[in-house]
């Protein structure tokens, strides 16, 4: 499947593990800090993937200290 | 997963609520836990005029949309920082949104109306490019909403935000900027009213907010912050939460209902010290405001010649 990153934005193959919360577990990314978007709506961790599936890995941390 | 009030399967969890939500229901959800917010800190009265900082971020756009949805009369402040590419950007993505929805937006920008920008503030000053940045939001925001008669000025600041600066200042035990941290600052003499109605919802909750009612935001980060401590505190405060979910919200409200008060003694006394700046007239405990210092320096003027009449 293929997996679209930000900042910057880059994209990246990978087997499709069994669900959304596996492949954040699998990248080490903490899902408190990302939306995880497929075709153009937000997928909960529970939702299976396939190797035809494109989602984004959105950041949703800005930073700034003001 | 389904939606824990209507059954409708789910497009987001929070886990801080131990819930999932349908579309519907997490718009709802956003809007009342900033009317909530609003009311129990006595934000904004029937009738004021808002003036709401926009970035073109999620937060603020969000934070737009929402106010207004709440019936709210808000219109939009954009400044533009000088921040390459970064802040042309920005710049287009709040202009559009404000265009598509009709809505009034008000413009500065900090290099043509000052004569510097982040850039040059930050190197003249000696300040770190975000504190250069954030001093000149916090004078030009304030400056902006009293000049043109707004009641109050909104900023998108959400939960993590807060969560960050709380345990930046506790680490260092910042004591006066304990006192300052509330959501509300009231109205002062040269202040306007300062409110923080996303408190109540984190950022993965704003950039959801906007995957799902279709604001267009700026996904692209700010150069300048990368590295910075307060990202460095959101990365530590997200791993806790993971384990504990909750843990930012209760660290933020425990904060405001059991212990700001202890500090806010100390603001009141500062506050009560201050006078107008000799330049710009904004209330500071010298005789020239930071803001003035700092933009004197970078246009190579010396400080204090600049004088109000
Ligand atoms: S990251 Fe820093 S420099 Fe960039 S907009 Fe935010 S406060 Fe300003
Ligand atoms: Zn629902
Ligand atoms: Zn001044």
């Amino acid at each position: 499947m293929r997996v679209v990153l930000r900042n910057p934005k880059r994209e990246i193959d990978v087997p499709a593990p069994r669900n959304v919360s596996h492949l954040l577990r699998d990248l080490e990314i903490v899902p408190e800090a990302v939306l995880v978007i497929r075709n153009d709506t937000l997928a909960t961790h529970d939702e299976r993937l396939s190797d035809d599936d494109v989602v984004e890995i959105r950041p949703v941390t800005s930073g700034g200290a003001a | 997963m389904k939606c824990g009030r209507c059954r409708a399967p789910a497009v987001i969890e929070v886990r801080r609520h131990n819930a999932g939500y349908c579309r519907e229901c997490f718009v709802r959800h956003c809007g009342e836990q900033v009317r909530r917010a609003i009311d129990h800190f006595d934000m904004l009265g029937p009738g004021e005029r808002v003036l709401v900082a926009v970035s073109g971020g999620k937060d603020s756009l969000g934070l737009w949309q929402i106010l207004r949805e709440l019936g709210y009369d808000a219109d939009g402040l954009y400044l533009g920082l000088g921040i390459g590419e970064y802040s042309d950007e920005s710049g287009r993505y709040v202009r559009a949104f404000a265009a598509e929805r009709g809505w009034k937006l008000l413009e500065i920008d900090l290099a043509a109306e000052y004569g510097f920008d982040v850039e040059g503030g930050s190197r003249s000053a000696k300040r770190a490019p975000c504190s250069a940045c954030g001093l000149s939001k916090r004078h030009i925001f304030n400056d902006a909403a009293i000049r043109h008669g707004y009641d109050v000025l909104a900023t998108g600041h959400n939960l993590d935000d807060e969560a960050a600066v709380l345990l930046g200042n506790v680490l260092r035990w910042e004591t006066e900027f304990l006192g300052r941290q509330h959501p509300v600052l009231p109205a002062a003499p040269g202040f306007a009213r300062k409110v923080k109605p996303l408190i109540r919802l984190s950022e993965r909750e704003l950039a959801a907010y906007c995957v799902l009612t279709n604001i267009d935001y700026i996904v692209e980060e700010c150069p300048m912050a990368g590295g910075n401590r307060h990202l460095g505190y959101k990365h530590t405060l997200n791993e806790i939460e993971e384990r504990s979910p909750g843990t930012k919200a209760a660290f933020v409200f425990g904060f405001l209902e059991r212990a700001h008060e202890r500090f806010a003694a100390e603001v009141a006394e500062a506050r009560d010290e201050l006078r107008p700046c000799a330049e710009c007239g904004a209330p500071t405990p010298g005789d020239v405001c930071a803001f003035c210092r700092m933009r004197a320096r970078a246009v190579g003027e010396p400080i204090g010649v600049r004088s109000i009449s």
